[in-house]
């Protein structure tokens, strides 16, 4: 019973991960219908952001929480950039815009080889994320965990409510649903597009602070994340957050226990399995916005 | 006009062959002989892709899986070859984990079933995820996430089953293919003339099937899907048959890899190449025949002859292709020899290509 908590603790952390760099590009994908390759550079730039902010401040529990929003700045930056520069032109061509993303993310790639060395390098995690909690003698929850579900949380509850309550999520909304109406109607669409890609970047740049306590900082290490959160959007549907919070939980989980009774590779192909099997069931994910639209 | 289009599309093929058997053979030293054996080997897939995506609008962004199975399926018979009837391979040995060998393997020992399997088991993975997924009209970038998620699934497999798969290392070090000594130069020479001949076969096909009415269909699936659902045709069965014949001509060219280029392992088959093989297709022009071809070719030898003074700036560059040709080139060099075409007077009358010209309206969200 207690290793099957356990195993469920594990999965919704590995849930926490998922959606938190899942979120950034469910936003992206949902309004502009562009994949974003380069978003986990922009993890890896937020991860860096910790790298040399513990240069500066030696303090490793203040420069974290300090590099909560510097890294979102940084993150949201490059997305604003890259979508001013790259994205609005390639507006009706979505899986042009999937190449050209991954032509920036190998540039940027090999930006931080040159900056920063192609090894990669390790941040001192905090006092107050190393120890444990101890629920029972064989529960135990790691602090480290536990700081990473509650961002995440956060997350998701900022978002939730920043797109209900105030006039930009309201437009964003407007633009999602309908983008020509929206226009018609007064929105700037195109700086709503601007404003989206900022807030779905610097998203990618907290994720990418909290995989710096998980494990090592690197050129390559976006790539490694990347595809579960293409998968975790895909199969959440674009358009809703509740489809890839729902997701990224259950596909956590389901990895972990999996894991627990066969081996990590297998885990992997299974979760692929089920997601080519959920989406015979739902092809457009587990939300789906209602248009009239054919395509 | 099919007269002169086919009277044409024989004098491309003869220049052709004469360039791959007469000119390269005798101007190329082994050395070279045998990396332009590889670069045609992608060339090979790039010829399905230029298919699937430029004239289906299919993104396939895992064509690394199939180029593995067919890379496998080859290594493994290989491997078997070498090791003689009834012993382990090598490798096995090595690792020391198994007392005989695993029962997926014993097939292999065949030609009979290894040398169809290197085509079939491709094509039979491609029927099976693609009949999945296209029937529920799962497609843009919905499938070509779903490719990619494939691509990294398999590298994690083969990764995770060391013990039967080689893992990281792959399958390498062959000595034999069907008989004869891999070591000897001739016998390199031979491997490249096999790969040259069935790169032309694969273009005949190609062009073939970009031709008939079937061709038609699919830029139809392309431009407008649903347009040809309404007219009755099933747009999921169209898909399939590009996505499909595109996966047995990777699983073809990875099996003529094995032996030209001595190696099958995880870090060629995986998201990386995968992508890889894309950015060729791109750079020739990915609605045209030749230009998938031609432009994998360059890129291929562009890699190999700057990663290895300049691997940062190569990663560069490479970024800077993806960028520059995808974003403001769309059609690929192709369309610029079509502009150069166009800019003729009027003397010549018939419109030069049938291919037509990437537009924006091309992808479906």
């Amino acid at each position: 019973m207690t290793v099957l908590v356990s195993q469920l603790f594990t999965g919704v952390s590995i849930g926490a991960v998922l959606l938190l760099i899942a979120l950034g590009l469910s936003l992206t994908f949902g309004q502009m219908g562009v994949i974003n390759m380069a978003h986990g550079e922009f993890i890896m730039a937020g991860a860096y952001t910790v790298y040399v902010l513990q240069k500066v401040i030696s303090d490793a529990g203040f420069s974290l929480l300090v590099a909560l929003p510097v890294a979102f700045a940084v993150a949201g930056l490059m997305g604003v950039l890259l979508e001013f520069l790259l994205i609005r032109r390639l507006y009706a061509r979505p899986l042009d815009t999937l190449l050209v993303t991954w032509g920036v993310s190998l540039i940027l790639q090999q930006l931080a080889r040159d900056i920063f060395g192609a090894p990669n390098v390790q941040t001192s995690a905090p006092d107050f994320l190393t120890g444990n909690i101890k629920i029972t003698d064989d529960l135990v929850l790691s602090n480290n965990r536990l700081f990473i579900l509650t961002l995440a949380v956060l997350a998701v509850v900022a978002l939730t409510l920043g797109l209900r309550f105030t006039s930009l999520g309201r437009r964003i909304r407007a633009v999602v649903q309908n983008r020509d109406l929206a226009a018609v109607s007064g929105i700037p669409t195109g700086r709503v597009d601007r404003l989206t890609f900022f807030i779905g970047s610097g998203l990618a740049g907290v994720a990418g602070v909290a995989l710096t306590l998980l494990g090592p900082i690197g050129p390559t290490m976006g790539t490694n994340v990347i595809i579960d959160a293409f998968l975790v959007v895909v199969a959440g549907g674009i358009g809703h957050l509740k489809g890839s919070v729902i997701v990224a939980f259950a596909l956590g989980t389901l990895q972990s226990l999996v894991e627990y009774s066969t081996t990590v590779s297998v885990a992997k192909v299974l979760v692929f399995v089920a997601i080519v099997a959920f989406l015979q069931w739902r092809p457009q994910g587990l939300f789906t916005l209602r248009t009239r639209s054919l395509a | 006009m099919t007269a002169r289009y086919s009277w044409r599309a024989g004098v491309g093929f003869a220049v052709g062959a004469v360039v791959l058997f007469a000119v390269a053979p005798v101007a190329l030293s082994d050395f070279r002989l045998s990396l332009l054996a590889k670069y045609l080997c992608i060339a090979m897939v790039a010829v399905g892709i230029g298919l699937a995506w430029g004239r289906g609008g299919l993104l396939a962004l895992g064509q690394g899986v199939f180029f593995g199975l067919g890379g496998y399926a080859m290594a493994m018979h290989m491997k078997l070859a070498d090791a003689g009837p009834g012993e382990m391979p090598d490798f096995m040995q090595l690792y020391g984990q198994l007392d005989a060998l695993p029962w997926w393997w014993r097939p292999f020992a065949s030609p009979w079933f290894a040398l169809p399997a290197t085509v079939l088991l491709p094509m039979l993975v491609a029927f099976l995820l693609g009949s999945l997924v296209f029937r529920r009209r799962v497609r843009g970038a919905y499938f070509a996430i779903l490719s990619q998620a494939l691509a990294a699934a398999m590298v994690i497999l083969l990764i995770g089953q060391q013990g039967t798969t080689g893992g990281t290392n792959g399958l390498t070090d062959f000595q034999g293919f069907f008989g004869y000594d891999l070591d000897d130069p001739v016998n390199q020479r031979l491997v490249y003339f096999i790969v040259a001949g069935v790169l032309l076969l694969l273009l005949v096909i190609a062009r073939q099937l970009m031709r008939s009415r079937y061709g038609e269909l699919l830029v139809a699936v392309r431009d407008g899907e649903e347009r040809v659902r309404f007219l009755g045709y099933n747009p999921a069965n169209v898909k399939l048959v590009a996505y499909v014949t595109a996966a047995g001509m990777a699983g073809l060219a990875g099996a003529l890899f094995v032996p030209a280029v001595g190696i099958i392992n995880p870090a060629l088959i995986g998201i990386v190449p995968s992508i890889e093989f894309v950015i060729g297709v791109a750079v020739g022009g990915r609605a045209s025949l030749l230009g998938p071809v031609l432009g994998a070719v360059a890129v291929a030898w562009a890699k190999t002859t700057l990663s290895e003074e300049f691997p940062g700036a190569w990663t560069y560059l490479q970024g800077l292709l993806f960028v520059l040709v995808v974003a403001f080139l769309p059609g690929g060099l192709a369309s610029l020899v079509r502009l150069v075409r166009r800019r003729r007077p009027p003397s010549d009358p018939a419109p030069v290509s049938p291919a037509p010209v990437v537009t924006p309206q091309e992808v479906t969200a």
